[in-house]
């Protein structure tokens, strides 16, 4: 022991390490903030280390080529002992480490942590947010396949509305005219240099803040924030309700860190990593890109916009969450900390969450997109064709092979992009039925020069047989008349 | 003044310092930031839009659209498959033709054509164009970009080279501007 004690205080007598260190460590925190709450921060520091660790593992195999990429995951995946399980842990990181970075701000947030003094490790745990989703959006690029392929596109296009610099900003973005080499190689560098060495920086400049202005202590309602007298009273509380940090609180910390990492690790041994889906071959058109999980929302929301709010949306809507998050400090710097003093804090909360995971849920099964074989593959459920005439059954065969299926469901299969047509003879008469048909309309394309008279007539008349058996279909009582008196309106009766 | 009276020769030295650093970063940055911003300035005549063939006109019939592939006029020794691109080959008759990009012009994403409707529909958000590009439904909205094409001694030739993206007055185009 003696033996070792003198090493390390010949290293020590050099490096003069170990009294800032034991001072971080035994810097006194408040007793009530020893809590389970308080784990998420050292938890995703705790994941990104292991980020940092897979992502160099797999960048002795990885080759950020266009040509090369592809073929060098499914080397990791096929090829590499355990490189299956190193890019797992690598992804389902990612997913962790955006989960837990949420989970954490969102108790920062409601526990009143953002506000004075701690205003700048707010502001500096935004921009960490903001590149971890970079982090994201990056990796899914670095997994070379039809997604990523397809998902710069989108990026591109988005990139493409900012006023007056989009079409310079998606040339650098793509490094050049078209998604090709060039375009990997700058993400790689993004991913693997620019974004991660700003993180650790920002990790350093977040982690210090808290060590200097002390851990946030548990709000109590009634205690207020101001800020003449905030800092005194905080030594207070430490001086007279305080322990250290080490081990009166760190024993949490690192019990939660191992089971997140046994988490990871559990995940990736029993899901496995992600793709690579199909080659990025650019002609290949046969493909559904989807985004990666943790951006279904904006998947969702750019599907259910208005085209004409699209791009004040898309470019003038990060700009303003982003504010909000970095105005907030100074916005409301002072006051009530406690969640059960702060409805509005709570709701709003509640409201971003239910937001978030609608979009998400919508977009796990996107009702907004064709089923693009729907027409050749779905069957046309059998009682609606019993009993049916020929003409009927012409129609129905027109109905599938015009594709309408695949943005109409019948029984529940088929697109969910127009209206279920089921029931759609209560809803439209005849006349309505084929005005829909010719012109469109209602986000429908017109199909008025896709259809012969011939087929028009059969396909309303499958779609007049399309209600339940208890409701009559929809009928113009105009017509009746008409009909009944066995006259046809007169020429001039025509407007 | 009486700050001048107050410099030393060190302080003097090291503000030298700071100056002699100061013009020697703006002098590197210049190339630092061509090279950054090399994509963005290459000029597009000279640089990366050519003609590339699609096929002959008899491989077109006409009254249809058919998926053409071409490899791009410019390509990176690393570009591997990702020089190579669709885009969708309607013969209206005769020499006259339309090509459009199978980039949707909501997000891009690539738009596949269904003979029978006589429709363009895209996968991700539901976009639907006629025959012609023309916007028909959905989030677009425009029509689908086409290539600038040409026939040349029977062959099918469009200038291509640039993705096309909907741009910052997208709801601007009432008319269908070319991809290059």
């Amino acid at each position: 022991m003696r033996v070792i004690a003198a090493i390390a205080e010949w290293f020590d007598h050099r490096l003069q390490l170990a009294a800032p260190i034991r001072d971080a460590a035994q810097h006194p925190v408040p007793r009530n903030t020893a809590s389970w709450w308080y784990v998420f921060g050292s938890a995703a520091l705790t994941v990104f280390c292991l980020q940092l660790a897979t992502g160099i593992l797999l960048a002795m195999v990885y080759v950020p080529s266009a040509d090369e990429a592809w073929s060098s995951l499914q080397t990791l995946n096929h090829a590499v002992v355990l490189g299956w399980f190193v890019r797992a842990l690598h992804g389902w990181g990612s997913n962790f480490m955006i989960a837990i970075v949420l989970i954490h701000m969102v108790q920062v947030f409601l526990f009143g942590a953002f506000k004075f003094p701690r205003e700048l490790t707010w502001i500096v745990g935004v921009f960490l947010l903001l590149l971890t989703l970079a982090m994201a959006f990056t990796g899914q690029v670095m997994r070379f396949d039809q997604d990523a392929y397809w998902g710069l596109g989108i990026g591109a296009s988005i990139a493409s509305r900012v006023p007056v610099a989009g079409p310079a900003i998606v040339k650098l973005m793509l490094g050049g005219p078209i998604i090709a080499g060039a375009t990997l190689s700058r993400f790689f560098a993004l991913h693997v240099f620019v974004v991660p060495g700003t993180l650790i920086v920002l990790v350093c400049l977040h982690v210090l803040m808290v060590l200097k202005l002390g851990i946030n202590e548990w709000p109590m309602p009634g205690r207020v924030v101001k800020r003449a007298t905030y800092e005194r009273d905080y030594h207070e509380l430490t001086r007279s309700d305080g322990a250290p940090f080490v081990p009166y609180a760190i024993w949490k910390d690192m019990f939660f860190a191992a089971f997140i990492l046994l988490a990871v690790a559990a995940c990736a041994w029993y899901f496995g990593p992600f793709g690579p889906t199909g080659r990025p071959d650019p002609t290949i058109v046969q493909t559904v890109p989807r985004p990666d999980y943790f951006f279904l929302w904006l998947y969702a929301v750019l599907s259910l916009l208005p085209p004409s709010l699209e791009t004040p949306a898309v470019i003038i809507g990060p700009v303003v969450l982003i504010g909000a998050l970095l105005l907030l400090p100074f916005l409301s710097g002072e006051g009530e900390k406690s969640w059960k003093r702060r409805p509005i804090a709570v709701l709003t909360v509640l409201l971003v969450a239910i937001t978030l995971g609608t979009f998400t849920h919508l977009a796990g099964y996107a009702p907004w997109s064709p089923h693009m074989n729907a027409w050749s593959g779905d069957p046309v459920p059998e009682p609606l064709l019993r009993g049916a005439t020929a003409l009927q059954r012409q129609g129905a065969l027109v109905f599938q092979a015009k594709q309408c299926r695949n943005c109409h469901a019948l029984g529940e299969s088929g697109g969910q992009r127009g209206p279920s047509l089921d029931s759609v003879a209560v809803r439209l008469t005849q006349d309505q039925l084929i005005r829909q048909v010719i012109q469109g309309g209602g986000n429908m394309p017109a199909y008025g020069k896709n259809l012969r008279p011939a087929e028009t007539t059969a396909l309303v008349a499958f779609l007049e047989t399309l209600h339940p058996a208890d409701h009559k279909p929809a009928r113009e009582a105009a017509r009746d008349i008409v009909l009944r008196s066995g006259q046809e309106p007169r020429e001039s009766a025509k407007p | 003044m009486s700050n001048e009276t107050l410099m030393t020769r060190r302080g003097l030295f090291m503000k030298l310092g700071i100056l002699v650093n100061g013009v020697v970063a703006a002098i590197l940055a210049v190339p630092i930031v061509r090279f950054l911003l090399s994509s963005v300035t290459l000029s597009r005549e000279n640089a990366y839009t050519g003609w590339v063939p699609l096929g002959r006109v008899s491989e077109f019939p006409e009254g249809e659209t058919r998926l053409a592939t071409f490899r791009n006029p410019y390509v990176a020794p690393t570009d591997g498959k990702t020089a190579d691109t669709a885009c969708w080959v309607r013969r209206v008759e005769g020499e006259e033709f339309q090509v459009f990009a199978v980039n949707c012009a909501h997000l891009g994403c690539p738009v596949r054509w269904f003979p029978q409707s006589g429709l363009f529909m895209c996968p991700c958000h539901g976009g639907a164009y006629y025959r012609d590009g023309s916007r028909a439904s959905g989030p677009p909205e425009r029509g689908l970009f086409e290539y600038p094409f040409k026939v040349e001694g029977g062959v099918v030739t469009i200038q291509a080279g640039e993705l096309p993206t909907p741009g910052p007055n997208a709801a601007l185009d009432q008319e269908r501007p070319p991809c290059a």
